[in-house]
């Protein structure tokens, strides 16, 4: 890959205590993070990590797992004890005070779980702090502010004071505070985590929507699995100043490092997580319209099911057809398919999430069908593999025959009766119809 | 069996004021006259005006401290003084109670912020504070009677000492109980230390100091009385010849104008305190939501 790196953290210790540099030495030669204890607490073990230019990293951990600790070494609030953080290239643990206050001012800003609004300035001088801090005029800086304060959607509240406002638009201060800066880099330390939870989720979005917008770096801290995975191009977990993982939120869904991850994921909201294209299955009870309903009779009659999916060529999505269905048009002797097609706009896209599906689910009696952007048929996904994503039973559901039993298949002697007593009449080069 | 022996620590103490006086002869000598200097005028300006202006100017301070009804009792209280025949013992007592409390405020704001900033410094800071504060007041006025001589000067270096105190604690307690987040949030975005002082810290910690310095006021105008013992005269002085004379009636009439003078005093610092403090927080939830219904 060759993204820009937009900070780096290299082999980073942050040790609290008494003999914070012994503790460092012991633990690289091997001891753990208990038997240092008596020289200090370590809140951070030889963490290591790239972040690319434009993405949201989330690091994700329970409380006292050292997040808000390694958060706050990446712009020297808590200088590290060892390793190196370099910030769009400049590295901070090298550098002096007045340097580093430079870094704060153009590289790196901050938004922080409580707010942490000055009380006794306005909204506009709050979201206009970073710009005073870096010397800029006064007119010029509120205009601006007024500006940032309109795309977070707090247009006309620049005179009022933070405790004025709820603790959403509070939080949308400090982020306007963060993005008046015009840095890159974004630091987020747990900032939705204070809000209730549909204003959380509002938050979310929004911040998802800005960073498309701005393409910002954001490092995001949280301690919620779902808030990590909804935001998070990837995701670092912690556990005890270590850590143990980093990856897509796909990655540790489905493959967790180890039982911590496995343990932590168990309660997130899969739904929202995982796609249609993530748990779908290959479908296999495909006919293709060009075959006519001999052919799709036949298909159904050997995978044993009451449906199949109708596509073209291309495999271009055309609908369902259900063998009862199928059946008339084959004792009317009817050539083509497509009178028997129904259904036509009933496909969900890959990239829906589960939890859109349930209830199109339910009204199916057959297989979701799944189709690219092309509208080709990708793949399917019977009710069984929904409710197995859910509880993140390996998938082992896709060498079972499709399990599809609400209506039930017409009895196969029947289908072979009424093929038999039609075959005479029609003699059409179908073989090829099915796959 | 009986300990005996005798730790001359009161001729130690002699010996080393002793050198005092000898060595900084010269600076207390300074002082002396700076005191005097300010104390003199500040009494001129107090009690050359006829006591109706003053009166006058005290009510208007009250009422924009507070409202009309301060003003009103701060009117009536110092009209009592004057008819006891006490106004310019009470305005002596009050320029020496001004002149104290602003040194006291000048030398506790910034020792308090030497005490935030630094867990050594408060840990030196505290036992000395307790040692000013406890050590009975009177104690102070025998140096303070010798490095100064008889009158006004030691009895404002005696309030001054005696009054610090609470100065410094509140003002410590005031930043080291400012948001922690906000502080960080002021080193995040590159401010200095310097900065996040005067426009973070001092501005959070205000409506603590005010009542730290309330606290001050509170404390020096208790000292006056013992003030009096040294000849700075005033209400302090009438208190002290009342006593030598077993006259109930004017200690009861200097005493009550050394009330009338704290009341004024407390209420209208206590109302600076409050109003230094912006919107308030309990409220502040229901205004926005207001305001949003509003829109």
């Amino acid at each position: 890959m060759n993204e820009q790196i937009a900070l780096s953290v290299q082999n980073v210790y942050k040790v609290f205590g008494k003999r914070p540099a012994e503790a460092v030495k012991r633990m690289k030669a091997g001891k753990t993070r208990d038997e240092v204890s008596a020289l200090g607490t370590a809140a951070v073990i030889d963490a290591s990590f790239d972040v690319r230019a434009g993405e949201i990293f989330v690091v994700m951990g329970l409380s006292g797992s050292g997040k808000s600790t390694l958060i706050r070494t990446l712009n020297g609030l808590q200088p590290q004890t060892a390793g190196n953080v370099v910030v769009g290239g400049t590295d901070i643990s090298t550098i002096s005070d007045a340097e580093l206050r430079k870094v704060r001012q153009q590289k790196i800003s901050m938004v922080f779980q409580h707010f942490a609004l000055m009380p006794h300035r306005t909204v506009a001088d709050n979201a206009a702090y970073a710009l005073e801090v870096q010397g800029m005029a006064k007119a010029e800086r509120l205009a601006r502010a007024e500006k940032v304060l309109k795309l977070v959607g707090l247009e006309g509240w620049g005179d009022k004071f933070p405790a004025e406002l709820s603790g959403g638009m509070q939080q949308r201060v400090g982020l306007a505070r963060a993005l008046c800066a015009e840095t890159d880099i974004l630091l987020m330390d747990e900032a939705f985590s204070a809000l209730d939870p549909l204003i959380r989720r509002e938050m979310q979005e929004q911040l998802v929507a800005l960073q498309a917008d701005l393409g910002k770096t954001i490092v995001f801290i949280t301690h919620d699995l779902n808030e990590a995975m909804f935001l998070g191009d990837r995701i670092a977990v912690m556990r005890d100043g270590r850590i143990v993982q980093i990856g897509t939120p796909d990655d540790i869904l489905t493959h967790p490092a180890n039982d911590y991850v496995a343990q932590f994921v168990q309660d997130v909201d899969r739904t929202r997580v995982l796609t249609a294209g993530s748990v779908m299955e290959p479908a296999r009870a495909v006919v293709n319209l060009s075959g006519g309903p001999r052919n799709a009779l036949r298909t159904m009659r050997d995978l044993q099911t009451s449906a199949a999916f109708v596509v073209d060529q291309r495999r271009t999505f055309f609908g369902t057809v259900r063998d009862r269905d199928v059946m008339h048009l084959v004792e009317s002797r009817a050539p083509d398919l497509a009178a028997a097609v129904r259904n036509g706009n009933g496909a969900v896209r890959a990239e829906t999430p589960l939890s859109e599906l349930f209830g199109l689910a339910v009204e199916s009696p057959i297989p979701l069908p799944v189709v690219d952007d092309e509208g080709r048929l990708v793949g399917a996904i019977p009710r069984v593999t929904l409710l197995a994503a859910l509880g993140n039973v390996p998938s082992s559901t896709t060498d079972i025959p499709i399990v599809e039993s609400a209506p039930a298949p017409i009895p196969e002697q029947e289908v072979t009766r009424t093929l038999n007593k039609t075959s005479m009449g029609i003699k059409t080069s179908a073989e090829g119809g099915t796959r | 069996m009986d300990l005996e022996f005798r730790i001359p620590l009161g001729d130690w103490v002699d010996v080393g004021l002793d050198w005092l006086l000898a060595t900084f002869a010269a600076v207390f000598a300074f002082i002396r006259t700076v005191f005097l200097a300010a104390y003199d005028s500040l009494e001129w300006l107090l009690t050359t005006p006829p006591s109706w202006a003053i009166i006058i100017v005290f009510a208007a301070i009250a009422y924009a401290a507070r409202g009309w009804k301060l003003a009103l009792g701060t009117a009536l209280g110092f009209l009592l003084i004057v008819g006891v025949n006490q106004w310019d013992n009470a305005m002596e007592s009050f320029a020496l109670v001004i002149v104290a409390t602003v040194v006291a405020i000048l030398l506790s704001v910034p020792t308090g912020i030497l005490a935030a900033s630094s867990a050594t410094a408060s840990a030196i800071i505290r036992p000395i504070l307790d040692f000013m504060q406890t050590m009975p007041a009177m104690v102070y006025l025998i140096p303070a009677l010798v490095m100064f001589r008889v009158g006004v000067v030691p009895g404002i270096i005696a309030t001054i000492i005696f009054s610090m105190a609470p100065g410094v604690r509140f003002t410590e307690l005031g930043i080291r109980g400012v948001d922690k987040e906000v502080v960080e949030a002021g080193y995040a975005f590159g401010s200095s230390p310097g900065s996040i002082l005067r426009k973070i810290q001092l501005p959070l910690a205000m409506p603590t100091i005010m009542a730290g310095i309330n606290q001050v006021i509170m404390l020096a105008l208790s000292m006056v009385v013992i003030a009096g013992m040294v000849g700075a005269g005033g209400l302090g002085g009438e208190v002290v010849a009342s006593l030598n004379r077993i006259d109930a009636g004017l200690g009861f009439e200097a005493g009550l104008a050394v009330v009338i003078l704290a009341i004024f005093l407390d209420r209208v610092t206590a109302s600076v305190g409050k109003t230094s403090e912006p919107g308030g927080r309990a409220g502040a939830g229901r205004l926005a939501k207001q305001s949003l219904q509003n829109a």
